[in-house]
């Protein structure tokens, strides 16, 4: 169980979030420049809200009135974000041994090997990053964040450096996984196409949380326009 | 159909390349043009020339070690901590490479001298700089500074800002992302900018003769002994420019392997 309730000035944008989520699938969509990234930035302690609560299964990771602002280290949260952010120098069976450093040599090759193993993309292990086609890349960093077995994971646009044949691959093949894994799962994304992971959407607007439902529930009394632009161009239902 | 024929403009790139690296070349290639076999081997002998070789060696290397140890921390704060502190920091660390070097000589005097500012407190704990070898060294860190930090600050700034976060979310304390992903990322800069700041350290010349004088083993550094070789013997002042010169050319070599495309091992990857 993820639960926030975060107050953060950015800039211009005011974000006020409130937001809590079980182990499912959430999709955060909204306009550019809404203030989904920097709500994931937020969640990562990357970026100090001005006030509130962030809480992970109980655990208190921020509390501006307690005074507890957990490092990002600490967090066990996995993230992953739109560019994938792989080490250029590191291959690919160092980038995702990278989040191993507790562990033996041996243990950490074997998990991040099997995680790699896992997401197809065993054969790569020798590689670099700026060899890797851009689906590649995304199975690497999700590899390389789920090796440490993270409590949460965070998406940001997971599909957006990708051509439309390996976004839709992708697509099915996350699908897939995230129902498989069961981990609180919060996916940014722009993309309509992207409702389709989702097992509830949450529509940020100008820093504000303007509604959150299952696709159904926002296709049946969609709050604002860009809601009901969203759904229009969302899947149908059952696509999932 | 009209022939194309070089115009002023062309017929000026021309003659202005040719005019501007023949004056650059002239100079270096007369150092080796102008001294015979014999003088050479006459001027390698000179008593003022191995101490020279030996002490500049050391200095700079001290003098590099302390610009690369304290200088890299300062770039990494200024490259990710924006703000007026930083904006002003950089400011700062600029000026030694527009003070000319004589003034920053007496500035060292009149900071770390016997009766300068910090001089008495310096006294009092046994130690007076001034006119020694770790004079040397300070002037050498002071002049040389500013070409490694703000090649780091470039070099630091580079590196995706992303690459670090999620280093953090990977489990990395702030030091552990500096130093796997930060620092070897930046790492061609870093070198690049080592290398400008020691042949700055190599040739200077004004801070240290002010602050450190001109003696013998101390504080004689390559370029003093030149200069006070001139006076006596214009060979070995020749042989310890040839000295010089070679180091310069081997720095070179190295700054253009360093140069923008340094690659990371695998085909393709390029960090410029």
């Amino acid at each position: 169980m993820l639960e926030l309730r975060i107050t953060r000035r950015i800039g211009p944008l005011d974000l006020r979030i409130d937001l809590s989520m079980g182990s499912e699938t959430l999709l955060v969509a909204g306009p550019n420049g809404a203030g989904k990234s920097s709500l994931l930035r937020l969640l990562l302690g990357v970026v100090r809200p001005d006030a509130g609560r962030i809480a992970l299964n109980g655990d208190v990771l921020f509390d501006a009135d307690l005074e507890i602002d957990v490092p990002p280290e600490e967090r066990a949260l996995a993230y992953v974000p739109q560019d994938y952010a792989l080490f250029p120098h590191l291959d690919v069976l160092r980038n995702a041994t990278f989040g191993l450093a507790a562990l033996d040599r041996r243990e950490r090759v074997r998990r991040a090997a099997a995680w790699l193993e896992r997401l197809g993309a065993g054969h790569l292990l020798a590689r670099y990053p700026a060899v890797l086609s851009g689906g590649e890349r995304q199975r690497v960093a999700l590899a390389r964040a789920l090796a440490r077995t993270p409590r949460a994971l965070l998406l940001d646009e997971p599909f957006a450096s990708l051509d439309p044949v390996a976004r839709q691959e992708l697509r099915a093949s996350l699908a897939g996984w995230l129902r498989e894994w069961r981990l609180p799962a919060l996916v940014v994304s722009h993309d309509p196409a992207d409702a389709a992971l989702a097992d509830r959407i949450a529509v940020i607007e100008r820093g504000r949380l303007v509604q959150q439902g299952t696709l159904e529930e926002l296709r049946r009394a969609p709050g604002t326009g860009f809601v009901a632009g969203l759904i229009e161009s969302a899947p149908p239902a059952g696509a999932r | 159909m009209r022939s194309r024929r070089p115009g002023i403009w062309d017929v000026a790139q021309h003659v202005a390349s040719a005019v501007l690296v023949s004056f650059l070349l002239l100079p270096v290639a007369a150092l080796f043009l102008t001294l015979s076999w014999e003088d050479f081997v006459a001027g390698l002998r000179n008593p003022i020339l191995l101490p020279a070789l030996r002490l500049s060696l050391l200095t700079t290397t001290s003098s590099l070690g302390l610009v690369v140890g304290l200088g890299s921390l300062l770039a990494w704060r200024i490259a990710r901590r924006p703000g007026r502190a930083s904006r002003w920091m950089e400011a700062v660390t600029q000026l030694p490479a527009v003070i000319p070097p004589a003034v920053a000589g007496v500035g060292l005097l009149l900071a770390f001298g016997r009766r300068g500012l910090l001089g008495g407190f310096l006294a009092e704990h046994g130690m007076a700089p001034a006119f020694t070898t770790p004079a040397v060294i300070m002037a050498e860190a002071f002049v040389s500074a500013p070409f490694f930090v703000q090649a780091a600050i470039a070099a630091f700034r580079r590196v995706d800002e992303n690459l670090l976060v999620v280093a953090r979310t990977l489990g990395a304390s702030p030091f552990r992302a500096f130093l796997r992903v930060g620092l070897p990322l930046a790492a061609p800069g870093l070198l690049a900018g080592a290398a400008m700041s020691w042949a700055r350290s190599v040739g200077e010349f004004g801070a240290t003769l002010l602050f450190a004088g001109n003696l013998t083993g101390r504080t004689q550094t390559l370029p003093l002994a030149v200069y006070a070789a001139m006076e006596s013997d214009l060979r070995a002042a020749q042989v310890l420019s040839l000295v010089m010169v070679a180091l310069a050319f081997a720095l070179l070599l190295v700054l253009r392997r360093l140069g923008p495309g340094v690659t990371w091992p695998g085909p393709e990857v390029r960090v410029a």
